[in-house]
């Protein structure tokens, strides 16, 4: 799937965690990523890289994500986009 | 200029002037006299009782520019500091320095007061909440002061801190101005951190809610440092003054790193008869207490002394024997408060007693062991309590470089992790403790001996304990999180931390938020 299907989110705002929120965007308008995080000095860049880097990996290249991270460690951005994602293919 | 342990330091900061630079924990001789307040005069039948703060704050002189302290003792149930503020300011008084021995949330209400220009400059210990954050942001015409509290007790005596004006809240006080911090409605238990204040401002004015017939018994701060007495109906509430019991945390995490502290502290060698110890008031520190308790009843060893923030924790160990006695500048929660009123081998003591380093010897000197918590740790050994990792004001120095110099075993207990920063990094945002007093740094993960202490390195050795070095601790940290990128800083100096000895430690920059 190179779009998503419907909206959809995965996680928590729980402390270490993160909640991501996918909405289906128009084909060729990207993938658009707000970020809100405590660390967004520290690792804002990154946390988005990998948040896109997950999508392109299942194939995605059109959507607008939302994430509202609580100092979340890589794994767990990993899932939880990769979550919502399965939520959003449904 | 760069400081011995290699942080900037320019050697004119707008506001403060030339300063010095921190050159080693020992490094700086002192020279010179101790202050005093100016000469005065009773005559007998004088009346100190005056109607009202504005009277006193008439009746001292206050003018523009003139600095005044203030105690913190009520913590967050203090009702002095903002209404004195509150008066002087509706006067029309400006520049005021404010020196307050800490400021905690409550005084969040000065910001206004700052931005009218009525406080021009602050001297304390740390600030938190929306007052940290807004000293930050460099609204102060001087960048703001930090001192710990062995260093204010230093730089009020030399005379770094003069005084003009005290205003100390006072539990008890009678007619005479004889004041003690235990008993009233508003007790708060040692009234350590105003013992400087009452003996080296020029003037005293006590503020009382429990006005007393002389003389009171005990006397905390004697009549012959009290110039005038103002009675209110409340000088602080008492829920915010001291919780209930300050309990031993249920964290699984913190007591994993609570239990090593311990066994740190054991295989060092230092938990022998008559040791002597402080607990920082942090999760993990006070929980340390728990662990250590655990093993004098197995070993059947007591301890000779406590020292610091005192709580209910402490006050039960002594009480059941198994300390002698305690020292205590601050008590922080109602049982210590009751332990000091009711227990003769429970001592207040002065922040010079406590911590000075420019006295004769303060406590600190005679503790074996302290556990300090700490907002971040670095590769070096420094650590950080001031501010977080956006460099944001958060905390305060207390008294954790002075037990850290003093002590014989300084371990500093921190989460390796707090949500995906690390805590122990390449460097810390801010140096309050320099590395070289600080010997083992204990996480959940690991812990990390300083590597001038080959003595504590031997003895651990074979303990079975995580030991590894503070590198291979940093790179467990960012193999988890990441290498965090450095934070925006600007060129404008909004806070010096002074070391105890009154050389600049380190400064703290505007972060570009």
């Amino acid at each position: 799937m190179s779009k998503l299907l419907k909206a959809a989110q995965a996680g928590t705002v729980e402390s270490s965690d993160i909640l991501i929120s996918l909405m289906p965007a128009e084909a060729a308008t990207g993938i658009q990523v707000e970020l809100v995080s405590p660390t967004l000095q520290q690792y804002g860049k990154h946390i988005k890289n990998l948040i896109i880097e997950t999508l392109v990996f299942h194939g995605i290249e059109d959507v607008q994500v939302y994430a509202n991270d609580k100092g979340a460690l890589d794994c767990t951005i990993k899932a939880r986009v990769k979550t919502a994602l399965e939520r959003a293919g449904e | 200029m760069k400081n011995s342990i290699g942080r900037e330091i320019p050697d004119f900061i707008p506001g403060l002037g030339k300063v010095t630079g921190f050159g080693g924990a020992f490094a700086y001789k002192p020279v010179g006299r101790t202050a005093g307040a100016t000469l005065t005069t009773c005559l007998p039948r004088a009346d100190k009782l005056l109607a009202s703060i504005e009277t006193a704050i008439d009746a001292v002189g206050l003018k523009d520019g003139m600095t005044i302290s203030f105690h913190h003792h009520f913590r967050n149930g203090d009702r002095i500091l903002n209404r004195v503020v509150e008066a002087i300011a509706k006067k029309g008084i400006r520049d005021i320095t404010l020196s307050p021995s800490s400021l905690n949330t409550v005084n969040d209400a000065l910001i206004p007061y700052i931005e009218q220009g009525v406080i021009t400059a602050i001297e304390t210990s740390g600030a938190r909440g929306k007052m940290g954050r807004f000293l930050t942001e460099g609204h102060l015409k001087k960048p703001l002061h930090i001192r710990s509290h062995g260093g204010r007790a230093q730089a009020i005596e030399s005379g770094a801190i003069h005084i003009d004006v005290a205003f100390l809240g006072a539990p008890a006080c009678d007619r005479y101005g004889n004041i003690n911090g235990i008993q009233g409605q508003s007790a708060c238990g040692s009234l350590g951190y105003a013992i400087q204040d009452a003996a080296y401002a020029d003037q005293v004015v006590a503020i009382t809610d429990n006005l007393m017939p002389h003389p009171l018994f005990p006397i905390s701060i004697p009549q012959t440092q009290v110039d005038y007495i103002v009675v209110v109906d409340s000088i602080g509430d008492p829920t915010g003054i001291a919780s209930g019991a300050l309990r031993y945390t249920k964290d699984p995490k913190e007591l994993l790193i609570a239990k090593y502290a311990a066994d740190v502290l054991d295989y060092s060698g230092y938990l022998q008869q008559d040791f002597s110890m402080q607990l920082g008031s942090g999760g993990a520190s006070m929980a340390v207490g728990r662990f250590i308790k655990t093993k004098m009843l197995e070993r059947g060893i007591t301890g000779s002394f406590g020292v610091g923030g005192m709580t209910g924790v402490f006050a039960e160990m002594m009480e059941e024997g198994l300390f002698k006695m305690m020292f205590d500048v601050q008590s922080f929660d109602i049982p210590a408060i009751d332990s000091i009123k009711k227990n003769s081998n429970h001592l207040e003591m002065s922040a010079s007693y406590y911590a000075n380093p420019h006295n004769s010897g303060a406590i600190v000197n005679n503790l074996d062991a302290v556990i300090l918590s700490a907002t971040e740790v670095d590769v070096d050994f420094n650590v950080n309590v001031i501010t977080d990792s956006n460099g944001v004001i958060m905390g305060a120095s207390g008294g954790h470089c002075d037990t850290a110099a003093g002590a014989k075993l300084t371990i500093v207990v921190a989460p390796l992790l707090r949500g995906r920063l690390p805590m122990v990094k390449d460097a810390v945002q801010t140096v309050v403790t320099p590395g070289e007093t600080v010997d083992a740094i204990v996480t959940e993960r690991g812990i990390a001996i300083n590597p001038k202490r080959l003595d504590i390195i031997d003895k651990v050795k074979h303990s079975g304990l995580p030991i590894m070095s503070i590198h291979e601790l940093k790179d467990i940290a960012y193999k988890l999180c990441g290498k965090p990128e450095a934070i925006g800083l600007s060129d404008e100096i909004v806070g010096v931390v002074e070391y105890r000895d009154g050389t600049i430690i380190d400064v703290i920059r505007r972060p570009i938020l």
